[in-house]
């Protein structure tokens, strides 16, 4: 792969928060917050197309997903992953997360996964009780 | 009744105190074939799986539902469930059939399908499976750091010193789950002293896991544990989308991780449906593939004991790594937890994975003692390291480890513990003391640590947990306090979750903190001369345990100044009547002046000599030049003796009783280990030796056996005959006389 790593062409990198990696730096240390160490969308969509032309198919579909969550906070991020949990979640709870992924956060691969999800939980029992 | 003492002694044997039972399948205790696993099938309509192993979609629980619809390469399937298993076992043992072409056809194949062809494998044949098809060429190894009290200043030092060794990932848990921010913290810091690239993470409930990363305290995850039923998956609290979108989680922040499996959890939580361990694990790893993880943890893992109580075990364990390399998904191998009581049994075990190599042989090599290991873990531990080193020079098998000296450790660990008290003290933490620091610098295990104020340290890890502080805090405190590299180490895991190429498969950073992974490092094994070999630097480094010596100064305690009190007087005649000769080496008294048991030559012969008066006869001195062999010298020292009777000895000691007419190599009594001859036993040596002399019965010197000397001995002993054999020419016998009196 002439393109990976990714690294060798450091001045091409934007951390999610914008920050171009080349000032992502110990110099720099007192600017820098969280965002600036997170990797962005469009480095996953790189890495994803990088494990896409290797063969690993599913893999390139995973970091798809994960360049969608990343315009998805942290707080909002960890609340997704329980209601996906066994007995969480209602089927309506589950339609409205893959709704709020499609509309709020363009996540329609993610909002595609949950809507599976919510159809097998409901198959299964494993939506939430009562 | 009476008992065997034999039996009685192999009752009391490490390995009788293992649990071993025969497989019941009702009860999910069979490793491989339950009559209950489902025969392999696929039928594909409209671009979509219908029927999975005997299941058709209406039946499907979710894990055939998450299989059907991510986990299969619906290209090749049809292709790949009508090859025969038996024809894809060839392949895999076939060095002319090339990786890629092997995982297009695992790509399509089902669980059953998998465990198929396991069925046609032995263990040799899996382990040349198993060299060819892991992921990343370079074989690696994962180390766990942890300790009972949870000790900062311990985890720190303990982190560096496993960087230091080698290990491209380290580990830590808790023991009470509030720790883990600060446990999580400690070893990164430590790890980024000892080695800047080294991969940390913190095993802890899944949600707490993904706070730690989203916070930077962690660069990778590994317990997202998935289990071959739907009943067992439900209690370990997930589904395959949950994981799934667990795994993107991770990924949306730069983070990499790897799911765990392994057989024999699913009998353990009781809900194996009658299915045999390795086909419930075939299940996990399509699981695995489907979510898109890039790799899994397998092996049995806290199972272990599980599968080895049943016949098979051993093997199975060896075909779950297999099958997860087949399906492209990094491994890391087991070996963590605490397998057997019996050294043997553990070590056995290991060169499974040791021998093809793994992207990580260990997924927890317990870098501390295993007392101290929260995993339950320590198969191996701290205690080994020195073995294991010498396992991988043995066999020129890259472990993933170095041999390191005690001065660069020490240091680094100091260097971690200071780093450690340093970010406390910045981030206003409970205090580490100099003597704290101290401590763990020399410490083995937590119970060289003084005791911290573990209320105060939890109060702290959950103001750090709760508040919005993140890594960058320590890093400014590292940088404030002048520990730059380590500040820059640390910074540099961030700066790679941006680029993200370590989300790659089998993805690890080098010395050079470059990555290396299954895009840039792929396995390319196709049979001897290719693929990863130890050799050059790595090879070098692995060669080089501190304890190795050279061989040319091993034998300075056998050289001195000649002898005086020996002289030569002339040739050597033959005897008359009662003598008795004593034939020595050509480097007797002269190129070397002590035996292997460091006695002074003048010392041994006196010794003899002494023997031999004591029972009236004499005895005379002939130095034999012709030959260094211990035989060679007493037949020629028995033909030149007046009584037919000759000692015969090399200049380490080793001695003979010759009769003249005896073959060559046949006597009257030899003494063959030198270094369990004493001054004593020589005497007794010349005593029987006058008494052969004088026709008299004679009862022989009993003599010790050591059979450890040989083993210790054995290079010392090469150099002393090396030595005494550069003595030879062709000279004829040369007497020799021996300045010294009698004391009887």
């Amino acid at each position: 792969m002439s393109t990976y790593p990714l690294i060798d062409h450091a001045d091409e990198l934007r951390a999610v928060s914008g920050r171009p990696l080349s000032e992502v730096t110990l110099d720099a240390l007192d600017e820098l917050s969280i965002a600036d160490v997170q990797i962005s969308a469009a480095t996953l969509h790189a890495q994803a197309e990088i494990a896409h032309a290797a063969g690993f198919r599913q893999l390139a579909t995973n970091l798809t997903r994960a360049a969608e969550l990343t315009a998805v906070p942290n707080a909002e991020l960890l609340r997704m992953y329980e209601l996906l949990r066994p007995q969480r979640a209602s089927q309506a709870e589950l339609l409205a997360l893959a709704d709020a992924l499609e509309q709020r956060y363009e996540a329609v691969e993610n909002a595609r996964m949950v809507r599976e999800a919510a159809a097998v939980y409901q198959a299964r029992g494993l939506l939430k009780r009562g | 009744m009476t008992q065997s003492r034999r039996f009685a002694i192999l009752a009391e044997r490490e390995i009788n105190k293992e649990t071993f039972v025969e497989p019941w399948p009702e009860a999910g205790l069979i490793v491989a074939d339950s009559p209950f696993d489902p025969a392999p099938s696929l039928r594909i309509e409209a671009g979509r799986v219908v029927e999975l192993d005997g299941r058709a979609r209406a039946d499907f629980d979710m894990l055939d539902c998450f299989i059907a619809d991510h986990s299969i390469d619906l290209e090749t399937a049809t292709e790949a469930m009508a090859l025969p298993a038996n024809q894809i076992a060839r392949m895999l043992v076939d060095i002319n059939v090339p990786r890629a072409q092997l995982r297009r056809i695992v790509g399509g194949c089902t669980p059953a399908k998998l465990v198929e062809i396991i069925r046609h494998m032995s263990v040799l044949e899996m382990m040349i499976g198993l060299a060819k098809m892991r992921v990343r060429r370079t074989p690696a190894n994962q180390a766990h750091v942890t300790n009972k009290r949870e000790h900062p200043a311990l985890l720190a030092a303990d982190a560096a010193e496993a960087a230091l060794r080698g290990f491209a990932e380290v580990e830590t848990t808790v023991g009470v789950a509030r720790f883990a921010p600060l446990n999580a913290l400690a070893i990164l810091v430590g790890t980024q002293t000892g080695r800047g690239g080294v991969l940390t993470q913190c095993s802890i409930e899944e949600s707490m896991g993904l706070r730690l990363a989203m916070k930077g305290l962690t660069s990778y995850a590994e317990t997202l544990s998935v289990y071959g039923t739907e009943l067992s998956f439900v209690d370990g609290d997930d589904t395959p989308w949950s994981k799934a979108f667990l795994a993107s989680a991770y990924a949306s922040r730069g983070v990499k991780v790897r799911f765990t499996s392994g057989t024999g959890s699913e009998a353990l939580m009781g809900h194996a449906e009658g299915c045999s361990m390795l086909y419930l694990e075939a299940r996990c790893l399509l699981v695995t593939r489907g979510a898109g993880s890039q790799g899994v943890q397998n092996g049995s893992i806290s199972c272990i004991a599980l599968p080895e109580s049943l016949p098979g075990g051993v093997r199975a364990v060896l075909a779950e790594n297999l099958l997860a390399a087949m399906l492209d998904l990094e491994v890391a191998a087991g070996n963590d937890a605490l397998a057997s009581h019996s050294a043997i049994r553990k070590t056995a075990k290991l060169m499974l994975q040791f021998i093809p190599g793994a992207d990580f042989i260990f997924s927890g090599y317990s870098a501390i003692p295993k007392r101290d290991n929260l995993f339950g873990g320590g198969n191996f531990d701290a205690e080994d390291f020195d073995d294991y080193n010498v396992l991988q020079r043995d066999m020129q098998i890259d472990g993933g480890v170095r041999p390191v000296a005690e001065a660069a450790t020490m240091d680094a660990r100091r260097l971690a513990a200071q780093a450690i008290q340093a970010i406390y003290a910045e981030l206003g933490f409970p205090p580490i003391t100099d003597a704290e620091i101290d401590a763990a610098t020399f410490a083995h295990g937590s119970e060289d640590m003084p005791v911290r104020d573990v209320v105060a340290d939890l109060a702290a890890a959950d103001q750090f947990l709760a508040g919005e502080q993140t890594i960058l805090a320590a890093v400014r405190a590292l940088k404030v306090r002048g520990f730059t590299q380590i500040a820059t180490n640390i910074l540099e895991m961030g700066r790679q979750r941006v680029a993200g190429d370590y989300l790659q498969p089998s993805a690890i950073f080098d010395h050079d903190f470059r990555v290396l992974s299954g895009i840039n490092d792929p396995n390319d094994y196709a049979g001897p001369g290719t693929g990863y070999r130890v050799s050059g630097a790595r090879w070098e480094e692995i060669q080089a345990l501190p304890q190795v010596r050279s061989p040319r100064d091993f034998i300075a305690d056998q050289l001195g100044a000649p002898v005086a009190s020996l002289a030569e007087i002339g040739l050597a005649r033959p005897g008359s009547a009662n003598e008795v000769v004593v034939a020595v080496g050509p480097a007797f008294g002269t190129a070397l002046t002590s035996t292997i048991g460091n006695l002074a030559h003048a010392d041994v012969l006196a010794a003899i000599l002494t023997g031999v008066a004591s029972e009236g006869l004499t005895a005379r001195v002939i130095k034999i030049y012709h030959s260094s062999d211990c035989a060679a010298i007493g037949y020629a020292g028995a033909q030149l003796s007046g009584s037919g009777i000759a000692i015969g000895m090399q200049s380490r000691g080793t001695t003979v009783i010759q009769k003249r007419g005896l073959p060559r190599l046949h006597n009257l009594e030899l003494f063959p280990q030198s270094p369990s001859l004493t001054l004593d036993i020589y005497r007794e040596i010349g005593r029987n030796a006058a008494r052969y002399a004088k026709g008299l019965a004679v009862q022989p010197v009993p003599v010790q056996v050591d059979n450890w000397a040989r083993l210790r001995l054995i290079v010392k002993t090469t150099l002393l005959h090396r030595r005494e054999t550069e003595q030879v020419r062709e000279q004829p016998p040369m007497e020799w006389r021996f300045d010294w009196e009698p004391d009887v």
